[in-house]
């Protein structure tokens, strides 16, 4: 590939702007919750698209395409069996909680809702998952630099995280957001030249499949059995996916929910992840559809050589289509949704470090510039953790091995404690606590047995999902049971913490095209008739 | 608080202009469905559009408010 003085040149214009930005909002950081929680002021059109973007990472646009040349349309179940219900759910059922509450983070909520251990337990677990997933952003983009640009992985590493560093401590949250809205619009430019030319090339959708395997083209068709790509039936993908993993992601994930709790009113919270949605159902094309597209037009795509590795899909098909200009555009692109992903996750970190473990357990009673600085602290540290954590990543077979496993031990149980807390009001702290031990163990467990061979599934994703399956289930239970025999919260300090027991909110009187169940409805039904087309 | 379309629609209006102006510098043809386009040309165009277009909602905003 020929990378010209062009390309770095709009490289260069790229990290001009996201610095400006962080420089821009310094002068508006004043008090923490500025910094943690944009001080509640954002529009809900630059939460929803950052809600997206903060997820439009190394996994989405590496991952997503990798999985395309894997396994065909079916990896597009992430979205429309996936993603989309679960973020409705949130947005209709779920918001209201958390920002009616005024909780800062989620293991806030689970503070009111159950006791202190089991917001000690979540709000760790969390931190630990955060930084963890922060290096597979770096290690992604180190990748991709090394082989397009011929970089070094450390000087790679060094200046997305030196970068990240200098925006999200000058500007905080709203410079995270701010950035992500930017880096969604690059992402959309940079990437859908891609599907649109390799469409056109080779005879469109049908034309792709002519040159594809069998079954690549259906959604459902094949679930009947797990003879599919995937290797998993319609069972395994609407209860691993489409329900434990998907659900414990986008309604439990602090990533996300931050980005709602920086709206400015209930309303703009509820419609966050709505607006995310409506751009979200269309990502295939971004993402698996040029995945599918790469295994059709790059001979070898998925072999043992490293530069041909599925998770290389994307950055072979910038090189094949793009001239010098437009490649620096798509370069961007890549940086762009590498850097959103890693301050996604470094701004969750940071809240959650500074609010729910340092305030809380390490120093109480200080003043709010104290934990201004520690929020800035903890920045830095964050970024240098997730450098440490980009080279262990190096020692995984493949990105999405690593990211699912993380997911699967500490969301899909996870979604369990919330789902009981939230509509029943019965379930106790103790029993919450316990059973997300339980859980989160259980996952750890079968993961070692899978391992060592006890149980065997006809792919990782299969084996992934009913892993999640068991662990949630686990939790599930042992919750409900656990409940019958420790003693419950009063009810009078579960207002606007669960359902049936609502809290004092003002009135919002919304016009009926922002209204979330009219919205979430119209979203529900394009899902359904995508589904049904592809089906 | 900075309205965030202004350096959204700058950016696009700066990366659009470079792309063009490269475009008609340096021609390079990609094919597209057997007729020959200058990628960089359109592309950029589009891009700076969306830039413009953004500019001017911020531009918009910034008078009525």
């Amino acid at each position: 590939m020929q990378v010209g003085v062009i390309d770095y040149v709009i490289i260069g214009i790229y990290f001009v702007f996201v610095l400006g930005i962080g420089f821009s909002l310094k002068r508006q950081i004043v008090h923490s919750e500025d910094f943690f929680l944009s001080g509640r002021s954002i529009p809900s059109w630059i939460t929803g698209l950052a809600f997206l973007s903060a997820n439009l990472g190394a996994i989405e646009v590496m991952g997503m395409a990798a999985n395309g040349a894997e396994y065909g349309i079916m990896t597009a179940h992430f979205y429309w069996v996936g993603a989309i219900p679960a973020m409705l759910f949130l947005a209709v059922f779920m918001m209201p909680f958390y920002y009616g509450s005024r909780v800062r983070s989620v293991p806030e909520y689970l503070k009111l809702r159950f006791n202190e251990p089991t917001r000690a337990l979540n709000a760790i677990s969390f931190a630990l998952m955060t930084v963890l997933m922060s290096g597979i952003n770096m290690y992604a983009m180190a990748i991709v630099f090394k082989l397009l640009l011929n970089w070094s992985m450390t000087a790679s590493i060094l200046v997305s995280a030196g970068v990240v560093l200098a925006y999200t401590v000058l500007g905080g949250l709203t410079s995270s957001i701010y950035n992500e809205v930017l880096q969604f619009f690059l992402i959309v430019f940079g990437l859908l030249p891609i599907a649109i030319i390799g469409l056109a090339n080779i005879g469109g959708w049908d034309g792709m499949l002519q040159h594809l395997p069998s079954g690549f083209g259906h959604l459902w068709s094949l679930a009947g059995t797990t003879k599919n790509p995937m290797g998993i039936d319609w069972l395994g993908l609407v209860s691993g996916l489409g329900f434990v993993l998907s659900f414990g992601y986008w309604c439990t994930d602090f990533l996300v929910i931050q980005r709602a709790l920086a709206a400015k009113d209930l309303s703009a919270a509820q419609r966050t992840p709505l607006i995310a949605a409506f751009p979200k159902i269309f990502f295939p094309v971004l993402t698996v559809i040029p995945g599918m597209l790469a295994l059709a037009v790059i001979p070898g795509l998925g072999s043992s050589d490293p530069s041909l590795s599925y998770n290389m899909a994307m950055p072979l098909l910038l090189a094949k289509y793009y001239p010098s200009g437009m490649l620096g555009v798509g370069l961007t692109a890549m940086l762009a949704s590498f850097m959103s992903g890693m301050a996604g996750n470094i701004t969750a970190f940071n809240t959650v470090w500074t609010y729910d473990i340092y305030q809380s357990y390490l120093a109480p009673n200080k003043s709010d510039d104290h934990y201004l600085w520690m929020g800035r602290l903890a920045t830095a540290l964050g970024i240098i953790i997730s450098i440490a954590t980009a080279y262990l990543v190096m020692g995984f077979p493949s990105i999405m091995d690593y990211m699912q496993m993380i997911f699967s031990f500490f969301n899909a149980p996870l979604f369990a404690t919330f789902l009981l807390g939230m509509f029943w009001k019965r379930t106790t702290p103790w029993a919450a606590f316990w059973g997300l031990v339980i859980g989160t163990l259980t996952a750890v467990v079968h993961c070692a047995l899978t391992n060592y061979g006890v149980f065997s599934y006809p792919s990782m994703m299969a084996g992934n999902f009913w892993r999640s399956t068991i662990a949630w289930s686990t939790n599930f239970v042992l919750t409900i049971l656990l409940s019958f025999v420790t003693k419950p919260k009063p009810e009078a300090e579960l207002a606007g913490l669960v359902y049936g027991m609502p809290a004092e909110l003002p009135l919002i009187v919304q016009p009926w095209y922002q209204r979330p169940k009219l919205l979430a409805g119209v979203l529900l039904m394009m899902t359904v008739v995508i589904n049904v087309v592809l089906w | 608080m900075l309205d965030l379309r202004l350096p959204i629609g700058l950016l696009f209006i700066i990366i659009g202009t470079i792309l063009t102006v490269y475009g008609f510098a340096v021609p390079t043809q990609t094919v597209v469905s057997g007729s020959a386009i200058n990628l960089n040309i359109t592309w950029g165009s589009l891009m700076g559009l969306f830039g413009l277009c953004m500019s001017l909602l911020a531009y918009r905003s910034r008078r009525s408010g």
